[in-house]
């Protein structure tokens, strides 16, 4: 039979220009390999072994993932077989990340991609991405998710080790488009003029520092990455939507709460007040609070104009003569200057009194004034008042020290999302923190 | 299934795994034989196939959408940036497919009769769409290959070993097509991508240290 029974063999070579060691890990997939030597490239798949290209070697890289390392990643072995650094240039300031090349011989090649501490999983795309726009940006739609566009940049490859299953040159130049959507990334690189898509998949240092079974701990991630899942994703709307529910228990509970409240009117008298010396106190009639331990207001209303009235007021039970004494200053100034028209205070005023029992009550009422201390001052005005007491009020003030509980939280997660993606888009062309006038590149960010 | 004739060259037993198969090669002395109902003509010589590094073999057995196949035959083509393999897959039910496998990069596919003209070799352009079944696929590359080797049963004659045109076709629910310039009118082949667990494929090759 035609079949093969001998395993496929790795293949090693010497080197044609230093004679060094070349090892294959790709077998004859790989159509570049870098001896690390003299940091030349060969073809592998030509039996001269033709020179691709030698670099310069002052830019050599140490990977993070030693070449040869094999991983049981995402459900599957793979070995790290080549690497590469790829440099782009923003307004001067050259920014690299790592890409690790992984391999196994059934299931193909995919990459990981490090910058900055943050990983990605990148695998050629399956299907064709559709070029697509949300509001002002590009974007791509792929298998259900919409990735908006973040950077349109010119990767240089600036080093390379291990092999490839393509040509790979230093130097070379290729036009990348990335598209987002965390934690995904869809990336269309152009090369000879096609569009070769990948799509990524953010992942953490951890998961491939135990995939991989490295030493010491992966770099720490710094700031945030282009399609690095938000901490807060969802977190908004969640908030709200709870807000929004216990906004409706307080509502309803704040509705019960005041129609529950008998709130009924127990007594009410209009008096008349003359400022005139000596003690000016009177006691009402009699009247009935109901029973339970509720609230009682005593509101007093007045028409005072440009002037001050202070109220001694005692809530007395006429069977055991237990007193409530409280006091109330009532007053109402107005007038015009140069600002415009202004007043002050207010010609009413209310107490509550919590928790009394019920019973035949009166109360106890002495008005003061300013009396006038001359003959010669205008004759004091008296004023005139209502008074009014009210049994079971609704005291709602408990409630609106609830409601900041309840609405703060959703607006602290929404300002904290929103500064989490504002941090996202200000490495993308769409930062709106961009100058247009970046004169030097000396302004630190942040 | 297996038809038995003897070899014109050398007279060794040439089996059949697949019956509608047109050519297959001698194991024996690699003689390139085209089957006329029960004679077999030679019609050249098997050069040794390059090497590659695809995990499938022939007699690789698998299943695409529910109907079994086995692998029984190969087409190795070569372009300007490495090669592929299209694998021959006989299925259960008597069709017949194609696994191409580029770099571990897996597609299947069927041969297909279009009911309009497909654009010629010289008019296809990359970025032009193909209606087929309703659906619009997008011709991602075109491509210039050869023939460089084959094994095993195949369904036709392989034996120009120019360069044709072939163009690939995409969709963005990982339909895939390939529009095959080596005849005239040329062949079409529609099929999609799969991924390599999908068709959950036996008695594959082995590499060491794997």
């Amino acid at each position: 039979m035609a079949a093969t029974p001998q395993p496929v063999r790795a293949r090693s070579l010497s080197c044609p220009n230093c004679g060094g060691l070349i090892e294959l890990r790709g077998f004859e997939h790989s159509r570049s390999a870098v001896c690390v030597q003299c940091c030349t490239i060969i073809d592998p798949s030509t039996p001269e072994l033709t020179i691709l290209q030698k670099f310069d070697q002052k830019l050599r890289v140490r990977p993070l993932i030693p070449l040869g390392t094999r991983g049981n990643w995402q459900g599957a072995p793979y070995e790290a077989i080549g690497f590469q650094v790829r440099c782009i240039n923003v307004d001067g300031v050259e920014y690299c990340w790592h890409e690790y090349l992984l391999f196994n011989p059934y299931k193909g090649f995919r990459y990981l991609t490090q910058y900055d501490g943050h990983w990605n999983d990148v695998q050629t795309v399956r299907g064709l991405p559709t070029f697509t726009r949300v509001g002002d940006h590009k974007a791509v739609e792929f298998a259900g998710l919409t990735y908006k566009h973040f950077q349109n940049a010119e990767a240089a490859t600036k080093f390379v080790m291990g092999e490839f299953p393509w040509a790979v040159r230093v130097g070379e130049r290729n036009i990348v488009d990335d598209y987002v959507a965390p934690p995904y990334s869809i990336s269309a690189e152009m090369a000879d003029g096609e569009i070769n898509w990948s799509r990524g998949e953010y992942v953490t240092g951890t998961q491939i520092w135990q995939a991989f079974k490295l030493n010491n701990a992966p770099p720490a991630a710094h700031g945030v990455y282009s399609n690095q899942p938000s901490p807060y994703a969802g977190k908004p709307g969640r908030a709200w939507r709870t807000a929004l529910l216990l906004l409706c228990v307080w509502a309803a509970m704040l509705f019960f709460f005041v129609i529950g409240a008998s709130n009924r009117e127990v007594f009410s008298a209009n008096h008349h007040f003359s400022p005139t010396p000596g003690e000016q106190s009177f006691v009402t009639p009699v009247f009935e609070l109901g029973s339970g331990a509720k609230n009682v207001e005593v509101e007093l209303k007045t028409d005072l104009d440009n002037n001050w009235a202070y109220f001694n007021l005692a809530l007395i039970n006429e069977s055991t003569g237990q007193g409530y004494d409280f006091g109330r200053e009532v007053s109402y100034y107005h007038g015009v200057d140069s600002d415009g028209s202004w007043s002050e205070g207010s010609r009413s005023d209310s107490a509550t009194i919590p928790r009394v029992p019920g019973g035949r009550y009166y109360l106890r009422i002495e008005p003061e004034m300013e009396t006038p201390t001359s003959g010669f001052s205008q004759a004091p005005r008296g004023f005139n008042y209502t008074v009014a007491v009210r049994r079971d009020v609704p005291t709602t003030w408990l409630f609106w020290i609830v409601l900041p509980f309840l609405i703060v939280p959703p607006i602290i997660t929404s300002i904290r999302a929103a500064a989490f993606e504002g941090q996202r888009w200000m490495e993308s062309d769409y930062s709106s923190t961009e100058s247009d006038d970046s004169s030097t590149g000396d302004d630190d960010d942040e | 299934m297996s038809v038995a004739a003897n070899c014109p060259t050398c007279g060794a037993p040439v089996t059949f795994m697949w019956s509608s198969a047109v050519q297959t090669a001698c194991q024996y002395c690699k003689a390139i034989l085209v089957r006329h109902d029960v004679d077999l003509e030679k019609v050249g010589e098997v050069a040794d196939l390059p090497q590659d590094a695809s995990p499938i073999q022939i007699l690789t057995e698998g299943i695409f959408d529910n109907h079994r196949f086995m692998v029984v035959g190969r087409i190795v083509y070569q372009w300007e940036q490495g090669s592929w393999n299209e694998w021959h897959l006989a299925f259960d039910n008597g069709g017949s497919g194609w696994l191409s496998d580029a770099q571990a990069e897996y597609a299947v596919s069927f041969q297909v009769y279009p009911q309009t003209a497909l654009p010629s070799a010289d008019a296809i352009r990359r970025g032009m769409t193909i209606q087929w079944q309703g659906q619009n696929y997008v011709v991602t590359h075109r491509t210039r290959a050869a023939y460089v080797g084959f094994e095993g049963e195949l369904p036709f004659r392989t034996t120009d070993r120019t360069e044709m045109v072939f163009a690939d076709l995409r969709t963005p629910d990982a339909r895939f097509g390939t529009i095959d310039y080596s005849e005239d009118p040329p062949l079409l082949f529609m099929g999609r991508q799969v991924d390599f667990d999908e068709l959950k494929l036996r008695n594959l090759r082995m590499f060491e240290g794997w």
